[in-house]
């Protein structure tokens, strides 16, 4: 049963802070929900669905439905790192379509900037218990490096270049500079990325995310509901997920799950890349975007660096405009996740409620993905595509 | 007890090459029904889903897949994907070798004896 049609995102709400030393991770979450609830004109006794990730405190749903004092019907706390709420959406449409829930509320929250979480250049905290930690960790394995051995790899194939990887950081820089609150909001150029710090050959210190506290929230609901609300309807047309892996040593680190993820939303929407009128793409780091681009089918593969550069991504000067918040690289990252905010930055766009500057002009498809995990291990990809009715 | 010495005991179906490489000897885990070799080892086979595997002597050549430099650690190191002789590709370190010697596509082979916590060997790699 397809979910196109099935189910709006009725509400969106991205928490204005990126230090939060003086919150707690559930009051957080719960400041994230009430913001989604009240910007759709629902209330918490509405929701009978609650859907999050591995960043809420406690075992899956349990503490923050019992912090909230929700009544739910239906939950979901599937996993796949930063990459989860774009999957919970479709999880939710599904649920939805079947029946099981009417008002979904979708979470995220994380304070790693106060608490002093690792950031991606320290070791993960990965489980002893997992059958591929003794093959990996030891090695001094990071996030940062692991994302690395990919871009060493696109170059190596595709003659992708350190310039290249740049744009995507300085489009970011771009859209940051007319967010209030965004992290980093200072014009990057390409020179300034490729001056800043070798961190991990070929990634520059400026070719990583940012680390910040804060989350956001999505509320998803029944078209019956969603038109009776005062908001701009905000259809999903399509998703898909996938999970990549080691495939029991045949690496391949020059594509992702979107390959697979991208082109089941784009076939359950009915639609094509070319549609597209904005994308939200994970940006953990700037080869992430460009092996994304790619794997979705905004470009050929291996063509991603050339489809970056001289500001093809940036809202008013490119062809395709990305992350028009400022994204994980200079906007905002809670909890080293960054799902959340790409689903809330599509839906400011179709909505019309994106800032003036980098607003996209007849914005009725967008797209939403995400990398959780690592790109050069094993990891998830969550598409969604969203009409403006 | 470190946190690598933890994971090692919780994987039994592994321990063989563990002690094999402390030996001296880097064993690959291939399938008697497929007859294709895997990384990481397992008792099931990742390809066919054999029950049937077993651990054969490797060359130990490989090349290069891919690399990174890690600098963020106090003595920066050279984490990379070597793809093996009989065809997986492995995460490992390449040891002894100059960063500027390090290429995607550069033989390489296993450096036995890198004792790590706990006096566990680790199968690293050096340029030939």
């Amino acid at each position: 049963m397809s979910i196109n049609g099935q189910a709006y995102i009725a509400g969106a709400y991205e928490h204005p802070l990126r230090r939060a030393p003086d919150k707690s991770l559930a009051q957080l979450h719960a400041e994230v929900a009430l913001g989604a609830l009240a910007d759709a004109g629902l209330s918490k006794d509405d929701v009978d669905g609650y859907f999050c990730g591995g960043d809420v405190p406690g075992t899956g749903p349990f503490s923050m439905v019992d912090y909230l004092n929700l009544k739910v019907r239906h939950a979901d706390s599937t996993n796949i790192g930063g990459a989860s709420y774009i999957l919970h959406v479709n999880h939710a449409a599904q649920a939805i379509t079947a029946g099981k829930c009417d008002v979904a509320l979708v979470t995220l929250a994380g304070r790693p900037r106060s608490e002093g979480v690792p950031k991606g250049g320290l070791k993960r905290a990965d489980s002893p218990v997992q059958p591929d930690y003794a093959w990996e960790t030891p090695f001094g394995m990071t996030i940062l490096n692991v994302y690395a051995m990919c871009a060493m790899r696109h170059m190596h194939e595709f003659g992708t270049t350190s310039e290249q990887l740049a744009w995507v950081k300085v489009a970011a820089s771009h859209h940051a500079q007319h967010n209030p609150n965004a992290m980093l909001r200072d014009l990057v150029t390409v020179d300034d990325v490729l001056n800043s710090t070798l961190v991990a050959d070929p990634l520059h210190k400026l070719d990583c995310c940012i680390v910040s506290d804060g989350g956001g929230a999505v509320i998803v609901t029944r078209p019956e509901i969603a038109r009776q609300l005062k908001r701009p309807l905000v259809k999903i047309r399509g998703a898909g997920e996938a999970v990549k892996h080691t495939a029991g040593g045949a690496i391949d680190l020059t594509y992702s799950a979107g390959r697979f993820s991208g082109a089941a939303a784009f076939a359950e929407a009915g639609l094509t890349p070319a549609d597209v009128k904005y994308a939200s793409v994970y940006d953990s780091f700037t080869i992430t975007v460009i092996v994304q681009l790619e794997d979705l089918g905004f470009c050929a593969k291996g063509e991603g660096g050339r489809f970056v550069a001289d500001g093809n991504l940036i809202a008013g000067v490119g062809r395709l405009p990305v992350n028009t918040d400022g994204g994980g690289l200079c906007n905002n990252h809670p909890f080293n996740r960054g799902g959340i905010t790409k689903i809330i930055e599509a839906v400011r766009q179709l909505r019309g409620e994106a800032h003036p500057a980098v607003q996209v002009a007849n914005c009725d498809i967008a797209l939403a993905h995400g990398t959780g995990g690592m790109l050069g291990t094993r990891h998830g990809g969550a598409t969604l595509i969203m009409e403006r009715e | 007890m470190s946190v690598l010495r933890e994971a090692l005991d919780h994987q039994p179906e592994t321990k063989a090459f563990w002690s094999e490489l402390a030996e001296g000897r880097f064993k690959l885990r291939h399938c008697r029904a497929c007859e294709r070799a895997h990384w990481y080892p397992r008792a099931i086979c990742p390809h066919c889903a054999s029950p049937e595997t077993e651990w054969r002597p490797a060359s130990g050549q490989g090349t290069i897949y891919s690399y990174s430099i890690a600098r963020t650690t106090a003595e920066p190191f050279v984490i990379a994907y070597v793809t093996l002789a009989e065809g997986p590709t492995m995460m490992t370190n390449i040891v002894g070798s100059d960063f500027a010697e390090i290429a995607i596509g550069k033989p390489v082979e296993i450096a036995f004896g890198h004792q790590v916590e706990d006096g566990i060997t680790l199968p690293v790699f050096r340029v030939v």
